[in-house]
């Protein structure tokens, strides 16, 4: 496969990589919101974290991790570059569409980006959830496609 | 000599064409251009001279005479020609009379110039066993053993797997079938040119091979047909001019032929020296990378194996991602993720190897001209790029965390 710049620079060099901790203690953390989408076997797992500001409701910080493909990799790489500084509302229209355009992705990996959507919607309502807040019924969540 | 990058670690997708052979094939372009089946004049005879002679090495790399030779296009013709050609020849009841034509033996891992054939035998009135293998890879004996039926007329299994490197147990296989008088086809082109073969006494009564394999030039190979003991015949597949005493109409490639016939000479020379090496490097580069790394294996058994293929997986990374982190080394990934379709290696899933470890899975494939540098730097590449891909992964710390994968509830796509 031959990849377009977009995606081996944030290949080689994947932006915001981590979590804000272990997976028990994330799950007690009422500012962490995780999304965790995809399936071992389906050979793309995303995990996307997001830190958000209660007063404001603004994304402080985002980290994730990806077991994929380059293009996931890239794909959730710059999905946390687009969530930081951004409100939920804002977060929540971010589209797959737009990914594939930032990335160049090619066709056979558009479903990278569509992990990556799913990825942020579900972080976005794992927050809510945790904060009881309304949540909407999304198609996507939970990674159903 | 300094190491130069890209490394090709792909050989058993093909070989570079040696030198050698290269020399001998070029004459058959532009002097000795005649047509084989010129019988009237010097042109062909010159050219039939050249056929005959790599006829003569490539009998002799397999223990064979020479009048049991038929030259095809490659494997995939080879395999075609014998299991198709067998299958008609031997039916126990003709097409379209509703009846069993007769039954196949096979496997389930083996190459796709094989399986899909039988397929097709399978649509078209016969009846297809394909064995399935337990986690070292090996078809033996006994398993073949316990599928023959009154009404099997052909077995075909490859000598060793393209993916993987194990060896079936041919010669017990081949034993097998001339008791009872069943064809035994094998698809020996990652064997062939590596080592050893003696139709005789490794009971073969058809057997595919490939010229680019064994550095010779693509587009040639050849199918070893018995003519003794018993004399197996075959429907042809290809009509017309009746070349290769009616096996295969088609004007002889001579160049290609030529070309073979001197690889398979370097090889009968070569082979046991370069089988020694490579098995060392190949033994030095699993030995490592094992080593240095947790949760990864080598895939099939450790010891039926051919000396310069191995296949590991990397456990919580993905293949492809291992590749473009490998990118000066070209190899092949047991996944099949860079198609539009997800599915791992089927090949590797036969095994029983997870579908998570299967779409983590190199293989490693060596060859004559492959250094002790260049292994060493693969060493460190794979290393390193596995361990910047795990800090990448979910999965290596929920691994890490004591969590097991197997049980968390992943939201398929």
């Amino acid at each position: 496969m031959s990849y377009g710049p977009k995606i081996i620079d944030h290949y080689e060099n994947p932006r915001n990589v981590g979590s804000f901790g272990t997976q028990k203690d994330i799950k007690e953390r009422k500012d962490i919101g995780v999304g965790l989408v995809g399936a071992p076997e389906c050979g793309d797992v995303m995990q996307l974290q997001i830190k958000v500001n209660p007063q404001s409701g603004v994304i402080e910080d985002a980290k994730f991790k990806c077991f994929g493909c380059g293009s996931a990799i890239a794909s959730s790489s710059l999905a946390t570059e687009w969530l930081k500084g951004r409100t939920l509302d804002q977060a929540d229209e971010i589209k797959n569409t737009q990914i594939v355009e930032e990335l160049s992705l090619p066709p056979v990996k558009i479903h990278c980006s569509v992990l990556a959507e799913d990825a942020i919607k579900a972080a976005i309502t794992d927050y809510k959830k945790k904060n009881g807040m309304p949540v909407e019924d999304h198609d996507h969540e939970e990674a159903a496609h | 000599m300094a190491l130069q990058l890209p490394i090709y670690l792909d050989h058993a997708a093909t070989t570079p064409c040696d030198p050698r052979v290269v020399e001998a094939m070029l004459p058959y372009f532009t002097k000795v251009y005649g047509n084989p089946g010129s019988r009237n004049h010097a042109f062909g005879w010159k050219a039939e001279e050249g056929v005959d002679w790599a006829r003569e090495q490539v009998a002799k790399l397999l223990g064979a005479s020479a009048k049991e030779i038929v030259f095809t296009s490659g494997s995939t013709e080879a395999n075609n020609l014998a299991i198709k050609g067998a299958a008609e020849m031997y039916e126990k009841a003709p097409h379209g009379s509703g009846q069993c034509r007769g039954h196949i033996i096979t496997a389930v891992h083996e190459h796709k110039a094989v399986l899909d054939p039988c397929k097709r035998l399978a649509k078209e009135g016969f009846d297809v066993t394909f064995l399935e293998p337990k986690a070292d890879g090996v078809i033996t004996a006994e398993m073949v053993k316990g599928a023959l039926r009154p009404d099997t007329i052909l077995v075909t299994l490859m000598w060793a797997n393209n993916e993987i490197g194990t060896i079936n147990e041919v010669r017990e296989i081949g034993a097998l079938c001339h008791e009872r008088d069943i064809v035994f086809h094998t698809d020996a082109t990652q064997w062939v040119g590596k080592m050893p073969v003696d139709v005789e006494k490794d009971n073969v009564d058809l057997l595919s091979l490939s010229g680019h394999k064994f550095y010779g030039p693509k587009g040639v190979g050849a199918l070893y047909v018995r003519r003794r003991k018993p004399r197996v015949r075959l429907v042809s597949q290809q009509d017309g001019g009746g070349q290769e005493r009616g096996f295969r109409s088609g004007t002889l490639n001579v160049s290609g032929i030529v070309g073979l016939g001197k690889a398979a000479e370097i090889a009968l020379s070569e082979m046991e020296r370069d089988a020694a090496r490579l098995s060392k490097l190949r033994k030095r580069l699993e030995t490592e990378v094992t080593r240095q790394l947790d949760v990864t294996q080598v895939n099939g058994h450790a010891e039926k194996r051919l000396p310069h293929i191995t296949n590991i997986s990397f456990g919580f990374v993905e293949g492809e991602s291992l590749m473009m982190a490998c990118k000066d080394i070209a190899l092949s990934s047991g996944s099949a993720c860079t198609s539009a379709s997800l599915e791992p290696s089927y090949v590797l899933k036969s095994l029983g190897v997870g579908d998570e470890l299967a779409h983590s899975s190199l293989r490693f494939s060596l060859g004559k001209w492959t250094t002790d540098e260049e292994i060493e730097y693969t060493i460190k590449s794979v290393v390193t790029a596995v361990k910047k891909l795990r800090e990448l992964s979910p999965l290596y710390d929920m691994h890490n965390e004591g969590i097991d994968l197997s049980k968390v509830e992943w939201a398929h796509h």
